[in-house]
């Protein structure tokens, strides 16, 4: 009884010994962990591990800890991605292949999963949290301990489905786990629980950063500052936080019932008693179709920093751009239903989502031309940021209009579900998305460490990646068209076969740009003192950010700036070319005020993950504990009002003349 | 660049119309969890087909006294802030007191009406309704369950924090919260209940 309550269902045959590919990844993921473990203790680091990081409630340090997962994570779902690819190469014919069906559903669930929610999602709030401040004239975000939580949450969600690799399975049902598939009956395993769990968990740290986001932004801009000043960027983190806060609740819900049909027999979705099937699919979509705004939304707002900063020019358009994402935003809730044509809704809703569908182009393309406008005339610097963005104008576009064929009901119908999805899918989020991110990524560099990426590598790394993408997808799109379903594990038509070899040539493509990018990240670390950002400002930037040292100093302004027009800092350089931009040294500095670190948001999502595996295994001692801890931290925590301290003006001053000195 | 004096207009210190408008927003985002359980409801209790129908179960007297129960605790929240703002400590300490006594009746008459309908056959695992009708309520009240815990937590707070501007605060959240949930429970009495039993 008592071993019951405490082990649930867990048992060892739960690691699944009997497969030798998962054995592997788990033996590799101990290794990796034992010696960063290792490594740490030896150099004895744990206690600048824990106060500098773990606690830690700076924004910046938040990104690059966002930034870290997010890293990792890209490394398993790639790895997915290369088992999948090799898997169709060879699954053809009389070949089985060498993954098993239950193994291979499990990857693409897990692909997709970790794809967005653990590689996207992460890399969007690094960028939010590494930016956002420091272009608002901001000194943190509007909630810092909340800050730290939202990412601690991400992290065991994170966790949590890394931890489903090897002990049980994760969902064997796709990355949306539709029921009545991921209902009790059909997989009766704890694959679904795990993807449940992983996703509550990180859904509420994504929430709450919504929630800082959208107040740091509305609530903490510097003074002069108003909306239509905000740079572009801001915009459209605005945006995509607002999506966040109304949509990410409807992902709570629709887990929480889904939940509850497999927990205590209830009948939301289930095909009998009631349940509705299609209501599962209304509500996921709800939240699933803002999601996909939600990620490309703050690319297009770096794209518009990007495209501005090395075109050397004014961005082209603003008002049309910020309207344009206004529109995107409010569209992105009316063609959830474009997801599932096939439902049979009838002609006329099917009419209305379609058009609303397509409708979406309109304010996309503006904002395309209008980034073509500001290239114009414009002198263009072609350093990795701008590459990225080149590449995403042509990927881009190439995607959005398989994405408005599709928005056509009777074309739907007949590539609903098939590889042609698949590649158009993969077409926004990879050439949109994460080209999007990646130039970011470079963009930001300096502010974050004090030093550029090599471009060299840089452009080697970029090169494969654009190559391999197309190499990769394009045979998909034909494949597609030829009717060849998604999630097919074995076929055996071998016709098919040449397009997955190809396609399968173009993920080892990207597997060189990926190596490419960490060879770039190890020649830049060893190079860091000649690709030190001196100034502050590398890139001759046009934004609040350069204005600073980078990396950016813990209180981000000595004082907080006044603005007058959008492109502030470019302005403040034109005026005063003549005579430099040094800062007065007699000037006056002051105290300033900044949060204390607190580990109360780390705990708080352990304890949070200690819940969700034992709600995995309906281990009932410890899920009650994991209950428990997540309270009475959050009820400690209130009780410590003391929560700020100043950073006093000589530590100030010695930071600020320390940069204006490295400056000079 | 033209900088402010920094010290005057620090974010920490001008802090409260933030946080309260971030508590804003947490209630947005609350409100749309609600919104997809009323329309789960409301899409899912037509479909129940047999026999086993909310409407033959409901006592909507006793919901009626929950509904008073909410209301008037919301009511004597009111006079705790009142007294808040007069500095009376003990005062605050009183009305919070009863209105967490009003909000545990509530909780409690929910607890025994589901406790009545399970016992009588209407679990939450017969059909759709059932199912929906359970989460609905219940997250409701669980929402209730966690402000009562928080009232508690202000009563014994409150000495602590002194009249501070961190209880004001906190006391401002609190009544957000609390009000937000009444709103809802006259959604649940109409939609649910009243909707329910025609």
């Amino acid at each position: 009884m008592f071993k019951d309550l405490l082990f649930g269902n867990l048992t060892l045959d739960a690691i699944p010994l009997h497969v030798p590919i998962i054995v592997g990844a788990g033996i590799f993921m101990v290794l990796v962990v034992a010696t960063i473990i290792f490594w740490i203790t030896i150099y004895g680091k744990w206690s600048y591990i824990w106060h500098e990081w773990i606690t830690s409630v700076d924004h910046k340090k938040i990104g690059i800890m966002y930034l870290l997962l997010s890293a990792v994570m890209l490394l398993r779902g790639f790895s997915d991605a290369v088992l999948m690819r090799s898997q169709q190469a060879i699954a053809s014919g009389t070949n089985l292949g060498y993954l098993s069906p239950e193994h291979y559903d499990q990857i693409f669930s897990a692909h997709g999963v970790i794809m967005i929610f653990f590689v996207a999602m992460p890399m969007m709030f690094a960028l939010l949290n590494i930016a956002v401040p420091l272009q608002i004239g901001a000194r943190d975000v509007a909630y810092p301990y909340l800050n730290s939580l939202s990412f601690w949450l991400t992290f065991v969600g994170a966790m949590l489905c890394n931890a489903s690799l090897v002990i049980g399975d994760f969902a064997k049902t796709g990355w949306l786990a539709y029921p009545p598939l991921s209902e009790l009956y059909y997989s009766p395993d704890v694959g679904v629980d795990y993807f449940i769990w992983s996703l509550q968990i990180s859904g509420v740290g994504t929430l709450l950063a919504g929630i800082n986001f959208i107040a740091t932004i509305i609530k903490m801009r510097c003074k002069g500052m108003t909306l239509m000043r905000m740079p572009v960027f801001i915009w459209s983190a605005l945006c995509a936080m607002i999506l966040v806060a109304l949509a990410f609740p409807v992902l709570t819900v629709t887990l929480a019932l889904l939940f509850l049909d497999r927990m205590l027999g209830m009948h939301f979705f289930t095909d009998f008693a009631g349940g509705n099937i299609m209501m599962y699919v209304n509500l996921i979509w709800v939240w699933g179709h803002p999601e996909v705004y939600i990620l490309i939304l703050p690319a297009f707002g770096v794209f518009s920093e990007v495209v501005a900063t090395f075109s050397q020019k004014t961005l082209f358009g603003y008002t049309t751009m910020v309207w344009a994402i206004a529109i995107i935003t409010f569209l992105s809730f009316v063609v959830w239903l474009h997801h599932f044509f096939t439902m049979g809704a009838g002609a006329d809703v099917n009419g209305f989502f379609g058009i609303a569908t397509m409708i979406i182009a309109i304010p996309t393309g503006v904002k395309v031309f209008n980034w073509l406008f500001t290239m114009y005339q414009g002198r263009i610097i072609l350093a990795t940021p701008m590459l990225w963005v080149t590449a995403f104008f042509t990927t881009f576009a190439i995607g959005g209009m398989t994405g408005v064929m599709m928005a056509v009901p009777p074309v739907d119908f007949q590539v609903h579900n098939s590889l042609f999805l698949v590649a158009h899918f993969h077409n926004v989020i990879i050439g949109g998305v994460l080209f999007g991110y990646f130039a970011g990524i470079i963009y930001w560099f300096p502010k974050a460490f004090g030093f550029r990426l090599d471009e060299k590598w840089g452009t080697w790394s970029f090169a494969f990646w654009v190559v391999g993408f197309y190499v990769a997808f394009m045979p998909l799109y034909v494949l597609g068209l030829n009717g060849f379903m998604r999630r097919v594990n074995h076929y055996s038509n071998t016709m098919y076969q040449p397009y997955f070899i190809v396609a399968a040539l173009g993920a080892a493509f990207i597997l060189i740009g990926i190596c490419l990018q960490i060879g770039q990240l190890i020649v830049s670390i060893k190079h860091r003192h000649t690709l030190r950002d001196h100034t502050g400002d590398p890139w001759n930037g046009r934004t609040l950010e350069w204005s600073v040292a980078s990396p950016a100093p813990l209180y981000n302004f000595a004082e907080l700036p006044i603005v007058s027009t959008r492109d502030q800092f470019w302005e403040y350089k034109q005026e005063h070319l003549a005579e430099g931009r040094v800062h007065p040294k007699n000037m006056h500095y002051h105290p300033i005020h900044m949060p204390k670190n607190t580990p109360a948001g780390f705990i708080i999502a352990l304890f949070a993950g200690i819940a969700g595996f034992a709600l995995v295994w309906h281990m009932w001692i410890p899920g009650l504990l994991g209950f428990a801890g997540v309270l009475i931290t959050m009820i400690a925590r209130t009780f410590k009002t003391d929560t700020d301290y100043y950073i006093d003006a000589a530590t100030v001053k010695k930071t600020e003349l320390t940069h204006i000195k490295e400056m000079i | 660049m033209h900088s402010e004096d920094s010290v005057a207009n620090d974010h920490h210190h001008a802090s409260d119309s933030t946080d309260v408008f971030g508590f804003w927003l947490y209630i947005m985002t609350d409100c749309i969890l609600f919104g997809c359980l009323f329309t789960t409801f409301l899409v899912l209790h037509i479909q129940a087909m047999h026999g086993l129908v909310l409407k033959s179960y409901l006592n909507l007297y006793d919901v009626l006294i929950e509904t008073f129960l909410l209301l008037l605790s919301n009511f004597t929240f009111c006079l705790a802030i009142l007294n808040l703002y007069a500095n009376k400590l003990f005062k605050v300490q009183a009305w919070l007191a009863i209105t967490f006594l009003l909000g545990a009746s509530f909780v409690g008459i929910e607890i025994r009406e589901f406790i009545h309908l399970a016992n009588e056959g209407f679990r939450w695992d017969v059909n759709s309704q059932a199912s929906s009708f359970f989460t609905l309520v219940g997250t409701h009240g669980l929402h209730v369950s966690c402000g009562l815990l928080w009232i508690l937590l202000m009563i014994i707070q409150l000495p602590l924090l002194k009249m501070t501007n961190v209880a004001k605060r906190r006391m401002t959240y609190l009544g957000l919260f609390w009000n937000f949930l009444d709103i809802v429970w006259i959604f649940v009495f109409t939609i649910v209940y009243l909707m329910g039993a025609m």
